[in-house]
């Protein structure tokens, strides 16, 4: 048995019974990497001598009133788009290979004044631009369940990882699906919250307005306690949103008695798979059980929403990315004469065929003559995707689906044609142009792989998500499961 | 009918400053044909009345207090600009050759 086997919560306790060290769980996280990195290949960057040196000096005050925070001396990794003092931060970029950041990120900071222990920076589709993390310019992680397949991306790293046993827990971003939908595959639970609940200072922007940090984690509970610690109002990033924090714990409770659950005919329809409609299905039984209620609702615009996204996220990554020049920081090319051909070529050099692509694309659609046709016409169907959702949650507590139209595929299955790898991300998208927060839960297998449900909330009602996806996982064995690596 | 032609992705790449070969301009141009051909399905909807949501949240000028503060050090700025010299971040000729 693993010490990440146990929960954050049983871990706490083992400490303050003087039967486990904070070195003990940085131990376990190096030696389980040693094991099984060489197969899973999640991380870009190791943080292991400083780890070490943080859980010597955790150790030292683990007795006193410092360590009563539950998140002490617990080991994460995190996601290589969350920028990191004095630790390479890549983005999984050639851009970026030796990219050392001048600070920390606001939910880096908070991680620290927690006291968690930084194992390693994880892998991902690089600048967060991709649904398998084959577009990482460094390596492709693969699923811990099926070494042949992928593990999801863009935070296919954090996800691996944690199933994987090689961290505790791990940090995500997620703008179209990139938390849920790893989750959903490496069968781990992943979530991403309300739009605004937790700061991006530090995160590399890819869009703005899609962008959410978020926990990856085994259980519902530690997701809970993890996003405790990294939400809030943050002045360094005026988007965050100034709302209380509750008590995500709280909603804990496993009873889900006259809960209201919707369920979209879109989201069981065309081009998803049998088994994952089946695990939904299955899962909606076991919540009856639980004293819920479920009706077949309907969001008419769903089938728009990829469009919308593609249009959206590319514009806005187009004007994030045009910081990245060669001049002040990341890769220059050597072969410029010009100040106009150093941008020229050092981005050409230094980005990836998708991140090209998308930058690309999201030119084409703000340059003069196609704004509104392309850019505002997207903006227009995105309040008819937020609309559909509003009407929904007049009448409904909780929306419920699958994460993914299918299980993990084949690595090198889908690179070729950009538009039918978009297409895994149908279930996920809505949630980021509408804002709203939602989780991944393990619900069920195909052929040994992980099949995830989808759980999505009210504006800054993650409580009830956590109290649903909870309820679900405590009647259910599937997060007991494990990869055999 | 192609809706995006190889001289509009060459133009394209110079707005977004992105070297591209002949060979990645028929890729871009077939590629981007294929998404905008998809995209075009929002045509379907009648969006005439509907106000764009370019944001969320509904907040609005979130300002913070007009107060000087510490910079970053000149070292720390420089610490990953690929070539400085004298404090200063160096670049190739500005005013070279015309694009």
């Amino acid at each position: 048995m693993s010490l990440f086997d146990y929960k954050v919560s049983d871990l706490h306790e083992l400490f303050t019974k003087k039967e486990l060290k904070v070195s003990d769980l940085v131990d376990e996280s190096y030696k389980r990497i040693g094991q099984v990195e060489d197969k899973v290949q999640a991380f870009l960057t190791l943080d292991e001598e400083r780890a070490r040196l943080s859980a010597k000096a955790l150790d030292e005050k683990i007795n006193s009133e410092a360590a009563k925070g539950l998140l002490f001396g617990m080991p994460i990794g995190l996601k290589d788009n969350l920028v990191t003092k004095g630790l390479r931060t890549t983005c999984a970029s050639k851009i970026l290979e030796n990219f050392d950041p001048i600070y920390d990120a606001t939910v880096v900071q908070k991680l620290q004044q927690a006291e968690t222990v930084t194992i390693g920076k994880l892998n991902m589709d690089e600048f967060a631009m991709g649904s398998s993390n084959e577009n990482s310019h460094y390596q492709t992680t693969c699923n811990p369940w099926n070494l042949e397949t992928v593990p999801g991306g863009s935070s296919g790293g954090s996800a691996a990882a944690v199933a994987a046993g090689e961290v505790l827990f791990s940090l995500g971003s997620d703008t179209g699906g990139s938390i849920r939908q790893p989750a959903s595959f490496c069968g781990v639970v992943g979530l991403k919250p309300t739009y605004g609940r937790v700061s991006r200072f530090g995160l590399v922007a890819f869009a703005s307005s899609l962008d959410q940090i978020g926990p990856i984690t085994r259980t519902v509970e530690d997701n809970a306690y993890l996003l405790q610690a990294i939400s809030g109002l943050d002045p360094m990033d005026s988007t965050s949103a100034n709302v209380d924090v509750p008590n995500f714990a709280s909603g804990l409770t496993g009873d889900v008695k006259g809960l209201k659950i919707a369920v979209p005919k879109e989201y069981l329809g065309e081009g998803v798979s049998e088994s994952v409609k089946q695990s939904v299905l299955n899962a909606l039984k076991v919540l009856e059980g639980l004293g819920a209620t479920w009706e077949e609702v309907s969001l008419p615009h769903s089938k728009y929403a990829l469009a919308a996204y593609y249009l959206l996220s590319s514009s806005e990554a187009s004007a994030n990315l045009a910081r990245f020049d060669g001049v002040r920081y990341g890769y220059r090319s050597k072969d410029a004469e010009t100040l106009i051909d150093l941008y020229k070529n050092s981005r050409a050099e230094g980005f990836g065929d998708e991140v090209k692509r998308r930058i690309m694309l999201g030119t084409f659609a703000l340059s003069s003559g196609y704004y509104d046709a392309y850019y505002k016409k997207a903006q227009q169907v995105r309040t008819l995707i937020k609309q559909d959702f509003e009407n929904i949650f007049a009448k409904y507590d909780v929306i419920v689906g699958p994460t993914t139209p299918t299980p993990a595929f084949k690595i090198g299955e889908n690179i070729e044609d950009p538009l039918t790898m978009y297409i895994n991300d149908i279930l996920t998208i809505p949630l980021n142009l509408a804002g709203l927060p939602g989780i991944s839960v393990p619900c069920g297998f195909d052929g040994g792989l992980p099949l995830g449900l989808q759980i999505i909330g009210k504006y800054f009602d993650e409580t009830t998500i956590y109290r649903t996806a909870h309820a679900f996982e405590q009647a259910t064995d599937f997060h007991k499961e494990k990869p055999e690596l | 009918m192609s809706r995006i032609s190889k001289d509009q992705v060459k133009h394209v790449a110079n707005l977004a400053r992105l070297a591209i070969t002949e060979e990645e301009t028929d890729m871009f141009t077939k590629q981007l044909d294929a998404i905008i051909t998809f995209a075009e399905q929002l045509n379907e909807l009648d969006t005439e009345n509907v106000e764009p949501t370019y944001h969320v949240l509904d907040m609005k000028n979130v300002l913070r207090e007009d107060k000087s503060k510490p910079g970053l050090s000149r070292e720390e700025v420089l610490k990953n600009a690929p070539l400085h010299q004298d404090g200063q971040i160096k670049v190739p000729s500005i005013m070279g050759k015309e694009d």
